[in-house]
């Protein structure tokens, strides 16, 4: 309660009509970070460390992770050991407000909160993550969620997934719709089905798995398909783009998924529909046409709003994908940025590493990753020869690491980020 | 104290005097607060690495590099770099580094964690 009288007396004051709060404001946490995902917390955990006054802003008591998730979905592993909380960034000298921000002033540079509180910033950082959209495909709205789970962002709707699987007879189909890029964790889909497939070869083998995709390649795609050939024969079917992959609509009630040349009526859909940027990033002002945010990349600073940072899977970080690894690198160097701005220094020029593992099959992994760095472009690029996949003939033994370099790295995340 | 909020002095309300001593005390004891200037000289990407050689978590898969000596370092991450070495992934990390950026990150990480 010590930490919210210092929240009221000092970085705040209630709303007026507008965002003009009095002159104590002025004295505010210098650095408000909107977001306590990978990206939102990791960097509000090192801008406290470098001594700069920081307030989170973060309505969840804990956030639930993503990475992992699928194995929760596949009734692999236990929801609850995605939760984290936020005692960690306080006892690093975060401040946590757990409220959402609601109205953003980029001019007068402050947040207005749910509750009423003004905080007032030198510099903003938006990690706010994706929207999951329930207007983009005719038919998939908030009830048709229910019937036919996203399950992309950890929750009730991972364990909905999980149920409906488990509820399902053996002999059924469990479809999953894919989106067109960019989404959030563009291996997810496919490590999903993998681990799916997996429970069904294993609980329900005469079920099977339709993919379909709106797009016609996705990331570590010969890594996948060898995994599916090998692992579970006659079970998953993917169906790309050009063959009529893409679902153009879903009538949830009769679980039907209307794809381009056929109509699909399965036991269990899995729909994972078209993202953007959280909304509160269209209140602020930085998320362009696309529903993503353009930032420059030797600064994640909004290419739309001076002072605010956008980092994380809201943003468009070029070459780097939207992945738990990616938000907690670039949250580390906006960090690293912002410090320098603040200091008066002009800040080094980022260079960003991520790393995607997926599971193939319990204890089986394989990674793609990448290292990234400003280019003439105006957006992040690979540096050439550097990233990849695993190998496609790598030996077991590598595969069994990969699995075991994963749980550590989640670990290893879960502790720098939370911890 | 670089960084630390510079706060003015208001009246506006008898709670907000007390309220700054408690805000000032919490940020003097912040552990690690002084060192933003060492982040500073951090080379390219050692940010990165630490998103899976964090030095609070050991005994996975993933080793420990920090406090390593920096000779070891440098010698693991050049042999990633020319392929002499082999590796599931930090081959395809290094080669996103010039030989002499790898051995700034090697004498980074051999200094002890903070």
């Amino acid at each position: 309660m010590r930490r919210r009288g210092f929240l009221r007396g000092l970085a705040a004051a209630p709303v007026a009509s507008t965002l003009a709060a009095p002159a104590i404001a002025q004295a505010a946490a210098r650095v408000v970070v909107v977001g306590g995902g990978f990206a939102g917390a990791t960097c509000a955990r090192r801008l406290a460390a470098a001594g700069i006054a920081t307030t989170l802003v973060e309505p969840a008591t804990s956030y639930l992770a993503c990475p992992f998730s699928n194995l929760v979905v596949a009734g692999m592993r236990d929801l609850e050991e995605q939760r984290f909380g936020f005692d960690g960034l306080r006892a690093a000298g975060v401040a946590v407000a757990a409220q959402a921000a609601s109205v953003i002033d980029p001019l007068a540079r402050r947040v207005a909160l749910t509750d009423g509180i003004v905080l007032a910033y030198d510099r903003l950082v938006l990690a706010p993550g994706v929207e999951i959209r329930l207007d983009a495909l005719p038919g998939y709205d908030a009830a048709a969620t229910e019937a036919m789970p996203h399950a992309w962002r950890a929750g009730p709707q991972t364990t909905l997934l999980r149920a409906q699987l488990e509820a399902m007879d053996d002999g059924g189909v469990v479809a999953m719709s894919i989106p067109a890029n960019p989404y959030r964790c563009p291996p997810g889909p496919y490590e999903r089905a993998s681990l799916v497939a997996h429970y069904l070869s294993t609980r329900k083998p005469r079920s099977r798995l339709l993919l379909l995709d709106a797009k016609d390649g996705f990331s570590k795609q010969r890594l996948f398909e060898k995994a599916w050939r090998e692992l579970y024969p006659g079970i998953v079917e993917w169906v790309p783009l050009s063959r009529g992959g893409r679902v153009i609509e879903v009538q949830a009630r009769e679980r039907v998924l209307v794809a381009e040349f056929e109509r699909h009526r399965v036991d269990v859909a899995n729909v994972i529909p078209p993202q953007r940027a959280a909304p509160i990033a269209r209140e602020a002002g930085v998320a362009d046409r696309s529903g993503w945010c353009p930032v420059d990349p030797a600064t994640f600073e909004s290419r739309l709003q001076p002072g605010i940072h956008v980092i994380g899977d809201a943003a468009v970080m070029g070459a780097m994908p939207k992945s738990a690894f990616a938000a907690n690198a670039q949250a580390k160097a906006c960090a690293e940025v912002i410090a320098a701005l603040l200091a008066g220094r002009a800040p080094a020029e980022p260079r960003l590493i991520n790393t995607c593992y997926s599971l193939v099959a319990p204890g089986t992994g394989i990674s793609v990753a990448g290292v990234y760095r400003p280019a003439a472009n105006g957006l992040l690029a690979e540096i050439p020869g550097s990233g990849g996949t695993s190998p496609l003939d790598a030996p077991p033994e590598d595969r069994r690491l990969e699995a075991s370099h994963a749980e550590a790295w989640f670990a290893a995340i879960a502790a720098e980020t939370y911890g | 104290m670089e960084g630390r909020p510079h706060r003015r002095p208001s009246a506006a309300r008898p709670g907000a005097a007390a309220a700054r001593l408690l805000a000032a005390a919490l940020w003097c004891c912040v552990p690690g607060a002084a060192f933003a200037s060492g982040d500073a000289e951090a080379p390219p990407g050692a940010s990165a690495c630490t998103g899976c050689h964090v030095p609070a978590v050991r005994a996975t898969s993933i080793p420990p590099i920090h406090g390593r000596p920096a000779e070891e370092l440098a010698a693991a991450l050049r042999g990633y770099r020319s392929g002499e070495r082999h590796g599931t992934l930090m081959d395809r990390i290094a080669k996103g580094f010039s030989v002499e950026e790898l051995d700034a990150l090697a004498a980074f990480f051999a200094k002890p964690a903070p």
